[in-house]
Formats: C-alpha cells, structure tokens, sequence
C-alpha cells in the first residue's frame, strides 16, 4: 500500500502558541479518504487532532478543510486525488513547509498538507468557526420561506421544473468550501456569499415564496450583496455537491434585472447592461463607453447625463495615465474595436437567440438528468471522462452557455 | 443556570420538530444538540417518507403493511397515530418549504417502497431526510425568539430530582469546555440510535447511543433491543448506504450467477419485500456460495433509465463513483446488508413519555414501539416527525401548567470530577479507537442477520470484557477546547451499554421474529413470544429483563410472506 504523509496544521488556542504544521504518515490505499486518514491517525496516535465529521459520505458538510491548498471535503476527497494537487503552484504554504523541502530542493510528491478552511476563524486545529461567518451571513438572506397567501388547504401546485431547479440549491450542505475560497469575501468581509446567496436562490426561485422581489431588491440594495461577486469561479471549484453558487448568483442578478428591473444604488444592473449592448453593438466592449453609460444611461447619449460626467471626471486620475502609457489611444476611446462584419452579424446572432422569451429564465434542470445515448465507451473502461457525475456536471456548465446573457466581466467596477 | 419549560436533546428531525411543536404551543424551549443541527444524521435519511395522502390509499392500508413489516411485534395503537397522521405531517412539512418531488400536474409525487402495498413515499430526489432536515432548520431560524439553540453542547447526563422526575441535564460546552446544568420542566431525548456499536454501519460517527445510554442509566426501560435492522443494499467496505429508492426505481438484486434470487425468497414482492426478508435472502445466497467473493451479492440499478437514475438517484451516482469506483448507471454494484437502524430504544407511550415523570423520547432513540420486528424503509422520517411532534406538544402543555423543579446543583462538581477522571487517566492504557472496532466487528460477527446461542454468549463476554477495558483507555487530550478525545471515550461507555443490553435481550428471545433471526430457534413463535422484552439497568451488574404486551387493535398475527 502507498504511504502518505500528511502534514497537519495544528492550533490550540489554549497553547498559546501560533499555529504549526505537523507531519504524520500513514499507509493507506489510494482511493481510501483523506478523512480515513485522519481518522486512523486519531485511533492509533493522537486523539487529540480536531476535526468535526460524522456521516463519511459527503452529506452531513462537517468536514470542510483545505487540501494541498484547495478546500473540500475530507472524506469524499481520496488521498492519490488530494497528494496529486497544488505542486509548484506556490500558493500551498503546506507544501514548503516542511524541512525536506529545502533539502530535496523540491516538493514532496506523496505529502497532502490538511489546513483549516478559510476567511473564517480557527478554533482549533481544522475546526472553524462557521458561526460568525458563515451561519450569519446564512441568517443574512431570511433564510425560511415566506408563504405565498392563501396557504392551500393541500400542496402548492408547482410545476415540476421549478421543484428541480431550486432542489440544486436545496442539495448544499452547507459545509463551507464555497466561503472558505471565495476572493470577495477577502477583500470584502461583508459580502454576503456564495453560499447564503445559493441559499437566497432557494426562495427567489421557489414559485411558492411570496417575496421574490423584495427578496432580490434587498440583495440588488445592499453594497454587500448580489453586485459583490467577481465572478471568480472559485466558489464553483470548490462546492463538492454540484450547487454551482456563483451561477446561482447569476440567476439571482438575471431575476433582478429582467424580471423585476430593479435599478440598484449600486449601479450593478446598469453596468451588467451597459456592458451587454456593448458588446451587442461593437463585438468587443468599447472600454471607454462603459463607464458612463453605467451611469448615464444605456445609450450612447449617456455620457452626456450629468451622473455620467461626475463619474468619467473621478475616472480621470487612472484614464489619462492608461492613454498617455499607450495602453489605450484616443482612437480607440472615441470610436471603439471594430471587427469584420461578418464577425460582428455572428455576435449579434448569439444575442437573437438568447433574447428568445422562452429562455428568459433559466432553470437548473441539470438534475433532471439527460437521455441517455449508447455509451461510447465500453461499461468498464476507466476513462474519467465516462463517469455520469462528471458528464453532468458538463452538461449543466454548458447549458447556461446556450440560453443565457453573456456575462460582463465585472472587474473594472 | 439556563432554565427553559422544554428542553430538547438532539436536534435531528424528532428534536427539531419536537422543538417547533412546544414553541408552538408557547412553551420556552432550549434544543441541545452535540453537533450543528444541520450535521444530525436524519440528513442522511435518502429514499422518502411515507404517508396514505392519495386519495386511492388509505391509512388502513398503510397501518397493515406497517404491522406486517413490524413481524406483528409493533404496537397498533401508535402504528395507527402515525398512519393517521401522516399526511398532515406531509401537507406541514410542503407548507414549511420543503422542495418534494412534483409530478407533471405539479401536484406530489410518489415512489414505491419496499414492503408497501402501494405506493406511498413523497421523496426529495434520494436526499429527502437532508432536504427535510434543513428546512426545519430553516424553520428554527425563523423562530430564534421562542426556541434557543446551543449548537456543540454535548449532553453527559440526565437529572431526576429525588423524587425520580426529571429536571433537567447537564452539558459540556465544546468550544470552551464549560459545563452547564439545565433546568428543564420537560426534557424530551432526540438523540437518535446506536449505529456505530457496530461495524461497518451505515450511520455517521455521532451516532452513539447517547440518548439510550443516558435514559437507561437513569433507570428508564429499553424495549426491543434486539430488533437491529440489517440494510439489505450497502457498500461492501465501507457500509455506506444505497438507498432502498434504488429498489423502488426498478433495480434488481442479482447473485453471482447472474440469478434474480429473490423471486425464491419473495415471488410477489421480489426486491421491495421488508428489509429483513431481503437482506436474509441475500445473506442466505452469500452463505451457500452464491454471492462474489468479496461477500456481495450486486444491485443492478442499470435496470432504471438512466435519466431517471440521474435525476432522482444522484447522490448514489456519486457514491457508487466516489467511494466504490463504479458508474451504477452502466453496471451493476456489489451490496451486502449492513447494520442501519435499530428498532429498539428507550420505552414510550404514544405521547413520547419514558418510563420516567418528566423525560420523553422520540425518533430512533426511543420505541413507542412502531417498528416493532423490523421497520419498513421511509416510516422512520415519519416516526421522528409525528412523534417528535407530539412529544413537543404533550411536553409543552404539561409544562406550561408547572412550577420550575428546582435541580440539585450538586450534582454539577460530579459530573465535573467524573469528567475530570476521564481527563487523568493514566497514559498507555488501551485505545478508545481498537476498544470500538472490536465492539463493532464483534456485534456485526455475533449480533447480525443470524444468531445462535454460542455467537450471543460469545458477543457479550466480549462487551463485558471492553466495558472493563473502556475505563482505563488512554487520552490524548487534555484540553477544554473542543476534546473530541473526552468526548469519545464517555461515547464509548455509550456504546458498550447500547451492546450489552441488544445481545441480552437477542438472548433473550428464543424464537426469529423480524429482524431476529435464531438459526437455534428458526420459527416465529407467538405463542410464547409475541411480546416485548424490556430492559432496565441492574446496578453494576447485567441488565435485568422483563415482558410487555404487545398492544393489537383490529390485526391479528398471520402467517407473513412477501
């Protein structure tokens, strides 16, 4: 059997040390868990390694942790899986730090460094505080459902889709990875998250609630909500159940928008349409009409709006430098890309189909499965790419792609 | 010292709707509970609940094949509660938001059931206890003013007052090791079953008998105990579960020689006969040599469409790939039975109170009894709910029409030095992890699907000889910060008292009765048996049994076959 070493991080607040790794090794099949590990670590040699588990198949979310520098679950992530990330990555402080590594002048390939999740506090060795961050930010979204009146004498007839779709959401666990690696909350502790904005979903789009649109315009209002995410995907990676946060996120802002047309003081639906026609006109985004447009209105008279003018004038300290470096030429601001026509008549076709009313909301029918066609690949052949979870899981990423509004790039605001 | 009118222990399904239910009837309430609500191991109930809400069922129907499953050892009058009100419970649960499965008219929609004569289980996908789970918990958010959580408070003790009422317990705070006495009027135990004396078993590491443990030791009675109910589909290393959802969706059960053996064991019901005809049957194929050489025999869910498989089986798509490497919608998975329910706990009436004034139980821990021999798959959501419900409500209204009991505070610095003792234990005794594992390999070897005298005898001198050994097993742990090392050694004495009193009372029965099989004494015997065995703690030294009647309203016992 493989030996593994893995490299703990430990902390015990009543030490008052700082936090430190640990190496214990343990031999112990490939395909068998990380958290078997642990466990076995626990039984035979210390007890005393903190970690919350229970169910060990990936359902009761108690045993979020960090492996080789990427958050999951313990016991659903095997140990070749986990041993095989992060290398020469640098963003895995677990792997350089144990003294071989000097040595070998390299790191250790069968070493699988277990740390606490993030942007929560530790408490104690992997056990986090998920109360103050995480269960309040839960708390943040009024996270029950709001009776739609009159409450039927029987059950609320809903269309099988809609059950489907926020079953997705229904299907977190609240486990934490999504919050542990999510760049916004970082940079912004406020945010209100992937994963209790995932929960929000769960009413928004549950035909029974009676307060969708106060719900999406408390979320669309609050500096910290909806308009926050970066669209980093990060929180995609990291959910080991399939929810996708950040495209329920998405749907979120897409109900704001569309449905209700709620106009944020955040400005976030205007820069989200400002950024749509652009594109839609020009091919590329036109840069330089994207702020004032934003803020002045989705035409190219917005500029001359005087919301507009106060912001182009506030943008001025890091435009001008952008010109006078040749980052951007006056050409180029005034007058926009140009792309092929053809291109141009491609681009706005994608935009036709995609407005057809029929896909203006979208659900998440990716549990709803798909018709099976003739395997490609004999029942037994190993190739990863056979396995259903897998080919769902593609299924589902490229059905936004085909039904949805090209998403902005938000990292200009 | 918090003092509340209800206090909860355990806050699965049975203590959260017991929770919602006594706040409801505007008592103050306190829910305890070891872990975060949400992580209770009702989450990781799969296939469904059941309940006669078509207007073509009837809950006659859905009581008979209750009373059937249980072997004619469940109790009538509260069969007949459950099934009555079970669809009401449905209707609560839809209106509190949990997301069941709709048909194409948008109305609820139903899968069949192993040994249900029609079918009856409302379903979430195959995650229907996670999905009830947290919107009640989503409900108890809702309602933070009326019930108070403590999340990560471990329960070491249940007080009776002089008098023998109970007042309250005493818990450990896990963050920062505090203990605190709660004084309760009503104490209800939620706390769920006893899984992990055995090993493998499809229930999560919580699951310690706690709430069994800490009922007997006060003296309340246990009944049933021998009714371990053995999954007839599980992972053949790990003991995870696949849902019996699988079963209900068209998969079959084949032996190695490719044979559909249980149409010799059950010609009508086939795969959905009550578990433990099925899981017998399997066992029975595995013994004679029938089975694949890694002690299995195989579920073939490829017999279900793939797209239904994908939609309304995906968590056993992903542990069929994660945890045993096989794409169950292309093959067929090697199973086996598994240990994953108990039947038994401790004795209640159909309002959930115990043998004991004041402390009530509810969900897998206690045993009103209506699963008697064996449960059917999906009346346990029901039973944690309906009678989670009612032992909140009867708590409530009595408590509200009583004075506090005042709580002996002495009984605080025991608790503190018996916790203390744990703490100084010797190092180099025996490990908490290898005394487990021989408890766990032990009751699955001797304690399983048969049984005979000599594997019973067997079983508990081995329990015996661990209850000794579990008393000097070594710490690692000497902390206040979360000591999950504490916490398992005073689980393990948990265990052990769960074990010594189910291989006692499987002793004790001398007939096969459900999930009782005695290869010593192969027949249903009602005229000796058709009765309850209680079981109540004797000192220091083994269990003391006695009988109860087993209550029948309108179904007489009747030759049972599937």
């Amino acid at each position: 059997m493989p030996e593994y070493t893995l490299r703990i991080r430990r902390y015990d607040p009543q030490s008052g040390e700082a936090a430190y790794w640990e190496d214990h090794t343990v031999e112990m099949g490939a395909k068998q868990s990380v958290l078997d590990a642990i466990l076995k670590i626990k039984d035979d040699t210390d007890g005393s390694i903190g970690i919350r588990c229970s169910c060990q198949q990936a359902i009761c979310g108690s045993c979020g942790v960090r492996m080789n520098g990427k958050p999951g679950l313990a016991c659903n992530t095997h140990l070749d899986e986990a041993a095989e990330r992060g290398h020469g990555t640098g963003w895995n402080p677990g792997l350089a730090a144990g003294a071989e590594a000097e040595e070998l002048g390299g790191e250790r390939e069968d070493v699988i460094a277990v740390e606490p999740m993030g942007n929560m506090p530790v408490i104690r060795d992997l056990i986090v505080d998920m109360d103050a961050v995480h269960w309040k930010k839960i708390q943040r979204v009024t996270p029950w459902l709001i009776n739609k009146e009159p409450v039927p004498e029987r059950e609320y007839i809903v269309p099988h889709e809609n059950m489907v779709d926020v079953t997705q959401t229904m299907a977190c666990i609240q486990c934490g990875a999504c919050v542990s690696d999510c760049l916004s909350m970082e940079v912004d502790p406020g945010f209100i998250g992937p994963a209790a904005l995932s929960k929000a979903y769960r009413f928004v789009g549950d035909p029974r609630d009676a307060e969708p649109k106060e719900r999406l315009k408390d979320l669309s209002e609050d500096e910290h909500g909806i308009y926050d995410c970066t669209h980093c995907f990060n929180c995609i990676d990291a959910c080991p159940k399939g929810v996708d946060p950040m495209s329920q996120i998405m749907r979120l802002r897409r109900r704001a928008g569309d449905e209700y047309h709620i106009n944020d003081r955040n400005n976030g639906n205007r820069h989200e349409r400002a950024f749509v026609t652009l594109v839609r006109d020009y091919g590329l985004l036109h840069e330089a009409e994207l702020l004032p447009r934003s803020y002045g209105g989705d035409s190219w008279f917005g500029k001359f709006h005087p919301a507009a003018a106060g912001e182009l004038l506030s943008s001025m300290p890091s435009a001008i430098p952008a010109v006078m470096r040749g980052k951007i030429s006056p050409k180029l601001a005034a007058l926009g890309h140009k792309i092929p026509k053809q291109d141009l008549k491609s681009v706005q076709e994608i935009y036709k189909q995609v407005d057809d009313p029929e896909h203006e909301v979208e659900l998440n029918l990716y549990v709803t499965g798909y018709e099976d066609e003739t395997p490609e690949h004999s029942p037994h052949d190993d190739e990863p790419d056979d396995h259903p979870g897998e080919t769902v899981g593609a299924e589902e990423r490229e059905a936004p792609a085909e039904s949805s509004v090209p998403e902005p790039e938000e990292d200009e605001r | 010292m918090p003092s509340h009118d209800v206090l909860i222990i355990g806050a699965g399904l049975a203590g959260q709707r017991a929770a919602l239910a006594a706040a409801q009837e505007g008592a103050s309430v306190a829910i305890i509970s070891k872990v975060h609500p949400v992580r209770s191991h009702s989450v990781a109930a799969a296939g469904g609940i059941n309940a006669a809400l078509n207007p073509e069922d009837s809950w006659e129907s859905h009581a008979f094949d209750t009373v059937k499953g249980s072997d004619y050892l469940g109790d009538q009058d509260a069969i007949e509660i459950m099934t009555r009100e079970a669809p009401n419970e449905i209707l609560w649960l839809e209106h509190a938001g949990v997301t069941f499965h709709r048909n194409e008219s948008g109305h609820l929609g139903t899968r069949a059931f192993g040994g249900a004569s029609q079918a009856r289980t409302y379903y979430v996908a195959d995650i229907t206890g996670h999905a009830i789970l947290h919107v009640l918990y989503e409900q108890l958010m809702k309602h933070h003013e009326t019930v108070n959580r403590y999340e990560e408070w471990f329960t070491t003790d249940v007080l009776l007052d002089d008098d023998g009422r109970c007042v309250g317990a005493i818990c450990r705070n896990l963050k920062d090791g505090r203990l605190e006495l709660f004084n309760a009027k009503a104490t209800i135990l939620a706390s769920g079953g006893a899984g992990q004396a055995y090993k493998p078993t499809t229930n999560g590491l919580i699951v310690t008998g706690d709430g069994i443990a800490q009922a007997y030791r006060v003296g309340a009675k246990l009944m049933d105990m021998e009714m371990i109910q053995y999954h007839p589909t599980t992972l053949a290393g790990n003991g995870l579960l696949i849902t019996e959802g699988a079963r209900g969706e068209g998969a079959w059960l084949l032996n190695a020689e490719g044979d559909r053996f249980m149409e010799s064991y059950a010609p009508n019901k086939l795969e959905l006969a009550s578990r433990d005809v099925v899981s017998r049957a399997e066992q029975t194929e595995i013994n004679e040599g029938r089975g694949f050489d890694d002690g299995t025999v195989a579920l073939d869910i490829t017999k279900v469409p793939r797209r239904r498989t994908l939609e309304a089986l995906r968590e056993i798509v992903n542990i069929g790939r994660d945890f045993a490497g096989v794409d169950i919608t292309r093959e067929p998975i090697h199973i086996r039975p598994g240990m994953h329910y108990i039947m038994g706990g401790v004795k209640t009436d159909t309002d959930g109170l115990t043998t004991i004034p004041g402390l009530y139980a509810a969900g897998e821990v206690a045993c009103v009894s209506v699963h008697g021999g064996n449960r059917l798959g999906a009346n346990s959501l029901l039973d944690t709910l309906i009678f989670g419900r009612r032992s909140g409500e009867h708590a409530a209204k009595r408590a509200l029409q009583m004075p506090m009991p005042s709580s002996p505070l002495s009984r605080l610095a025991e608790t503190e030095r018996e916790i203390d003792s744990i703490l100084n234990r010797e190092p180099g005794g025996p490990r908490i992890g290898a005394i487990k594992n021989e408890l766990g390999e032990t009751m699955n070897e001797y304690v399983a699907v048969f049984r005979d005298e000599d594997g019973l005898a067997k079983a508990l001198e081995i329990v015996q000889r661990l209850k000794e050994q579990a008393s000097k097993a070594s710490i690692d742990d000497r902390g206040s910060v979360f000591n999950q090392d504490m916490i398992a050694a005073i689980e393990l004495g948990y265990m052990l008292d769960c074990a010594e009193a189910i291989v006692v009372a499987a002793q004790e029965r001398k007939e096969s009765r459900g999930a009782q099989f005695r290869l010593d004494f192969p027949e249903r015997n009602d005229d000796e048996w058709l009765k309850h065995i209680d079981i109540t703690v004797n000192g220091a030294g083994p269990p003391k049994v006695s009988y109860s009647p087993v209550t029948i309203t309108r179904w007489q016992p009747e030759e049972r076959t599937y």
